[in-house]
């Protein structure tokens, strides 16, 4: 949501990964390793989002599910939302 | 490790409230939110009955979930206000020519009517062209000065009674950390009013001036609101960017510092020697200002006489300091100074 521009315009992604059960941690990794084409800062902030991004998991706030370690299984659905644009 | 609302105890958990720590249940977090914003309004006395109000709208987060909680909450608790959307158009392709798609859908979703006004039919000026002129420095000191008036010329000629714009709790922190920033002791003192403009200029309020701008996010996310959520193309330079940077990476670690910001800007109390500028109005166009001609003004003059620098450049005023010379004087002087490159002068008549 918004934050399409950072990954060649595209708005959704289906992903396949090589575990079974990952943490959203791990993902982000991936996520910079495969996905990301540009402006790295715009994302991602040390090991986890840029503060300002929400993220959703099955669209439950990740905040209820540990953060970064908040288990993400087969066929979930991850939702990212920038907050940091005009209103 | 799935847990139920800790306000209706029935349905599930979807998210985590920012300014109180709850995990609520999606069906009760558009309740509460609305509640509170209605709490806002009312506790604040933001409108009276009858009252014609321009919602400033852009097409963006904030200003898309205020016309539909204002919507909402105008037939829900009779408020008895005859709400449009206003709109101005910068002249920035790519980024207003879409959100204005999104405004004019708007128009249609809420059932409120649409009134669009440009900078080019007010000022002759878009935003593309002043941006070509002065360069990507400063051009949001432009934008914003240029959109204020606007906003307040497109209310009036709309004959509204008052103005109501999406700013969010973190919006206003951003404020007060800038003014604080840049010694803006005046700005300071005024900024976290609730409603400003009662004397003379159209009256304007902030509905939003305590929510989250993650809680507008999810609203509008769960309820699928539709808004356009991209960032301005010349924005990346302005210096609030800093700002909320930093107000971004305090919220991570203490949620409740934002609302916490405010009520520090909220109680400041101005010492009695600070010297703060008189409001008047500008000579040339009656808009309220505290110099003889307004910032607008001042702007526009540079614009149109190819002097980009007018208004930007400090040289005299109440906020210089003895012995403190502005950056960019020093290096106005120096180009004029000669150094076998090209030389640049700035007057100011």
């Amino acid at each position: 949501g918004g934050l399409e521009l950072l990954f060649g315009s595209v708005k959704c992604h289906e992903v396949e990964l090589d575990s079974n059960e990952i943490t959203v941690e791990k993902l982000l990794v991936w996520i910079r390793e495969n996905l990301l084409k540009e402006r790295q800062e715009m994302f991602l902030k040390g090991k986890s989002v840029r503060p300002g991004v929400l993220v959703l998991i099955n669209d439950y706030d990740w905040e209820l599910m540990g953060h970064l370690e908040a288990p993400i299984k087969d066929k979930d659905s991850v939702v990212f939302i920038s907050t940091l644009h005009g209103g | 490790m799935v847990r139920q609302c800790e306000h209706c105890g029935e349905r599930r958990q979807a998210l985590r409230r920012p300014k109180t720590g709850h995990k609520v249940c999606r069906e009760c977090f558009f309740q509460l939110l609305e509640d509170e914003v209605h709490e806002t309004i009312t506790q604040n006395q933001l409108f009276k009955k009858g009252e014609r109000v321009a919602i400033a709208a852009s097409g963006g987060k904030d200003s898309t979930v205020l016309a539909h909680i204002l919507s909402e909450l105008n037939t829900r608790h009779d408020y008895g206000l005859d709400l449009f959307l206003l709109s101005i158009d910068e002249g920035i392709s790519g980024y207003r020519d879409d959100s204005l798609e999104t405004v004019k859908r708007n128009e249609v979703q809420y059932g409120i009517p649409l009134k669009v006004l440009s900078y080019k039919e007010l000022y002759g000026w878009t935003m593309d062209e002043i941006v070509k002129e002065i360069g990507r420095k400063n051009n949001c000191t432009f934008c914003g000065v240029f959109r204020r008036q606007a906003l307040d010329r497109g209310a009036a000629l709309m004959k509204a009674d008052k103005m109501a714009t999406g700013h969010n709790a973190d919006d206003m922190a951003e404020t007060i950390l800038l003014n604080l920033l840049r010694g803006d002791i005046a700005r300071l003192s005024r900024c976290t009013a609730i409603m400003t403009g009662e004397e003379g200029a159209l009256p304007r309020c902030k509905p939003f001036k305590y929510t989250y701008e993650k809680e507008i996010v999810m609203y509008a996310y769960f309820k699928k609101l539709d808004y356009f959520s991209t960032e301005c193309i010349y924005s990346p330079n302005a210096y609030r960017g800093y700002a909320r940077d930093f107000i971004k990476d305090l919220e991570a670690i203490r949620p409740r510092a934002i609302v916490d910001i405010i009520k520090s800007g909220e109680d400041f109390r101005i010492s009695s020697t600070a010297r703060m500028p008189v409001q008047g109005v500008c000579s040339r166009c009656g808009y309220i200002s505290s110099q003889k001609l307004c910032k607008a003004c001042v702007l526009l003059d540079g614009l149109n006489r190819g002097l980009p620098r007018l208004g930007i450049s400090r040289t005299r005023g109440i906020k210089s300091t003895k012995g403190v010379a502005d950056i960019d004087e020093k290096s106005t002087v120096a180009e004029a100074g000669g150094n076998g490159f090209s030389k640049k002068l700035s007057l100011e008549f």
